[in-house]
């Protein structure tokens, strides 16, 4: 809860300014950007997708040390100590000393950030990062991550069934879940003046210019696709994302949706310019939290909503990698789950962290936010891995849409 | 004209006869440092320059080959990559130097009078001036664009009392909108067209516009035929500064802007990290640079450079 920007390329802009290292991408462009990391490629002709195979030891039993990139507000916190509880403890008890950064505020620009050096199989300086489902499966399917060992992680077991067998990692051997949430109907109900229920609903004539869409496609395109009752989860054509993005065009051109730049929807919420939008569900909990306003309403629509995880991985040619599995097996373990998922407020993804929580926050275990019961989870889907030729045709095609 | 006359120069030089060897030898060392000072600065230029260049132009003619890998590109030296691109994408190269051009001519129209006041006019203020003029250096460029947000925003001061007096309707956003892009731009690099106007305003002799004045030019004329001459190696150096910066700038229309005031670095932004589509990024980057040096090219040209020091 650093006080940066809620925008994440605000953010990421406004950290690249501040780190010196990152002095030049931010002082010179993209441009620049662009071309200093095509250098650090190697002349950027990569011909092959050879996955890369570096050499590195575990050195994690005489380097006590665990390096995670994470993404902003994602770990309980004490305001009063500036310190993270449960990382604490874990530092406590494992001996294992701990470095936490919220580095990550965009899988996109994350992955361009770190995609170079995991190509030629260096050490980013991470040894735990946290990536949404289709940006994990993109690391998995490119060979950026390690293949973790079940062994040294016993409360791997805890993690959810539904989340065990996820299609961009068959048996889960390389990433686990850190926690999930949804996208759907994000609203200020006293401006807005009704319920929203459904998708069309924001194509309302009294909110033209007033509402805005989450520059994620799978989440946007995802629910707009999901009310002409296609489903996401399944195999899906080409024409039925077109179709979904048709519409989107179409609402975009007539000015119903104000626009789509970055991820600034929240903070077009808070400041009144947009009261309508398809957002997410912790980033709705966490306005309505810090503005004491409960008229900030999250929704899922009729026709259902998105579901998305963020997944823990270890990268290619980090050397602490039984460190890092130490870590995850810390947060498998329920009574830390539920205590991140009580500050955190998203679908914790730990069995048995609904019983820890009992003693945790009585008032939170009914909350279907954090613990959704069967019937929940039947209204929400998950975008279906795409193929490489697939992602970049849809995501050229949704940036031409959204005027980029 | 000056190139003529520097080969002039050599030829006269050589003319002149070979000096005695003693001598030879201590002239040759001294025409050595020069270069060898130059190595540092040159080294820089091929590491950070050179090479980021020749990788740029590589990556532009690459492909993606069918159903490889994200972020794989082969060399296939498609320079149709560029046709693509510009016929893709002119409606955002023509947007970026309109942008420019108006921020440029708004700079300069706010800078000029500001820096002649603070010139001439400031008295014992114009420290205090200067200082108010580069103190929001102090804030990060970012920020200061994000405080535009919520300035321009619908319900902020400036959109009420414009709909109050019916400038604007009541539907109408101040922000993300054109003009509030351009206003974006303008604000973010006035100081570095204020600047050099200032400097080289504050060189010009005032006994120049008194002796105008006594030769019975009126006001309006000393101002057209001695201040604004003596001033132009400020004026050229400070359109420059804007407008290379603002052509390339993408924040002011990723905060400010909309769908429609997409410029190219946004696209560059887009293709670069949403997209991974490097070639198509280092095409338009490519192209940018390319603009930008033909149309300074012609400006400098046309305004000459010989006093830009």
């Amino acid at each position: 809860m650093k006080h940066l920007p809620e925008d994440p390329m605000i953010r990421e802009l406004v950290r690249a300014q501040l780190s010196r290292r990152a002095l030049l991408r931010g002082a010179g462009g993209v441009g620049v950007a662009a071309a200093l990391a095509a250098c650090g490629t190697g002349g950027g002709t990569a011909a092959t997708a050879s996955k890369p195979k570096p050499a590195v030891k575990d050195r994690s039993a005489s380097d006590k040390i665990v390096r995670w990139a994470n993404w902003p507000a994602y770990l309980d916190y004490d305001e009063k100590s500036k310190k993270y509880p449960t990382l604490e403890q874990f530092q406590q008890k494992t001996g294992i000393k701990a470095s936490y950064a919220e580095d990550v505020d965009d899988n996109d620009s994350y992955y361009g950030k770190v995609q170079g050096q995991l190509k030629n199989g260096q050490d980013i300086g991470k040894d735990v990062i946290v990536l949404t489902d289709w940006m994990a499966g993109r690391m998995v399917r490119q060979g950026y991550v390690q293949k973790l060992d079940k062994a040294n992680i016993p409360n791997a077991t805890n993690l959810n069934p539904a989340l065990q067998d996820v299609d961009f990692d068959k048996g889960r051997n390389y990433s686990l879940t850190w926690q999930s949430g949804y996208a759907g109907l994000a609203y200020r109900k006293d401006k807005v003046g009704r319920e929203l229920k459904t998708i069309s609903d924001l194509w309302a004539p009294d909110l033209k210019g007033k509402v805005v869409v989450l520059s994620e496609f799978r989440d946007t395109v995802g629910l707009l696709m999901m009310e002409q009752g296609v489903d996401i989860s399944a195999n899906f054509s080409e024409d039925d994302f077109n179709k979904g993005l048709d519409e989107l065009q179409k609402q975009v051109d007539s000015g119903q949706i104000r626009q789509v730049k970055g991820n600034s929807y929240l903070e077009d919420l808070r400041s009144g310019n947009a009261i309508a939008a398809i957002g997410w569900s912790g980033d709705i909990l966490l306005a309505r939290f810090e503005e004491e306003d409960d008229n900030y309403t999250f929704t899922l629509p009729e026709s259902g909503g998105t579901l998305w995880s963020d997944n823990l991985m270890v990268p290619i040619a980090s050397p602490h990698k039984k460190n890092a599995e130490t870590l995850m097996n810390y947060y498998y373990d329920p009574t830390v789950a539920a205590t991140v998922a009580a500050y955190v407020n998203y679908i914790c993804p730990v069995d048995g962290a609904k019983a820890a929580m009992e003693k945790i926050d009585p008032s939170l275990v009914d909350s279907p936010l954090i613990f959704p019961t069967e019937a929940d989870l039947a209204k929400v889907k998950g975008f279906r891995t795409l193929s490489p030729d697939e992602e970049t045709t849809y995501s050229e095609a949704f940036q031409k849409v959204i005027g980029n | 004209m000056t190139v003529a006359a520097g080969i002039g120069l050599g030829e006269r030089q050589a003319g002149a006869g070979a000096p005695p060897p003693a001598v030879t030898e201590r002239r040759s060392r001294r025409k050595l440092t020069p270069y060898l000072l130059l190595v540092p600065g040159m080294a820089w230029l091929a590491i950070f320059f050179i090479a980021p260049i020749v990788t740029l132009l590589s990556t532009s003619t690459q492909t993606r080959p069918e159903g490889a890998e994200i972020g794989v590109f082969t060399q296939t030296f498609r320079f149709a990559n560029y046709l693509d691109a510009l016929e893709g994408y002119g409606p955002e190269f023509g947007r970026s130097f309109l942008y420019a051009l108006l921020a440029t001519v708004l700079a300069l129209a706010i800078s000029y009078p500001l820096a002649y006041a603070i010139a001439f006019k400031a008295g014992r203020w114009r420290n205090l001036l200067l200082v108010l003029v580069v103190a929001p250096f102090f804030v990060s460029f970012l920020l200061r664009t994000v405080a535009w947000k919520q300035i321009l925003a619908d319900d902020a001061w400036v959109a009420d009392l414009l709909r109050a007096l019916s400038v604007i309707g009541p539907q109408t956003h101040i922000i993300n909108s054109a003009p509030a892009v351009v206003i974006g731009i303008t604000y973010n690099f006035l100081p570095f067209m204020i600047l050099p106007i200032y400097a080289s305003l504050e060189r010009v002799d005032p006994r120049l516009m008194e002796a105008a004045g006594d030769l019975y030019s009126s006001a309006l004329t000393t101002f057209r035929k001695v201040t604004i001459p003596l001033s132009m190696p400020g004026i050229v150096a400070g359109t420059l500064l804007t407008f290379i910066p603002a052509a390339g700038d993408y924040v002011n229309s990723a905060l400010l802007g909309n769908k429609d005031t997409t410029m190219v670095g946004n696209v560059i932004d887009s293709r670069f990290l949403r997209v991974v589509d490097y070639p198509t990024a280092a095409v338009l980057s490519v192209t940018l640079m390319a603009s930008i040096l033909v149309l300074v090219g012609f400006y400098i040209r046309r305004a000459g450079t010989e006093e830009l020091v």
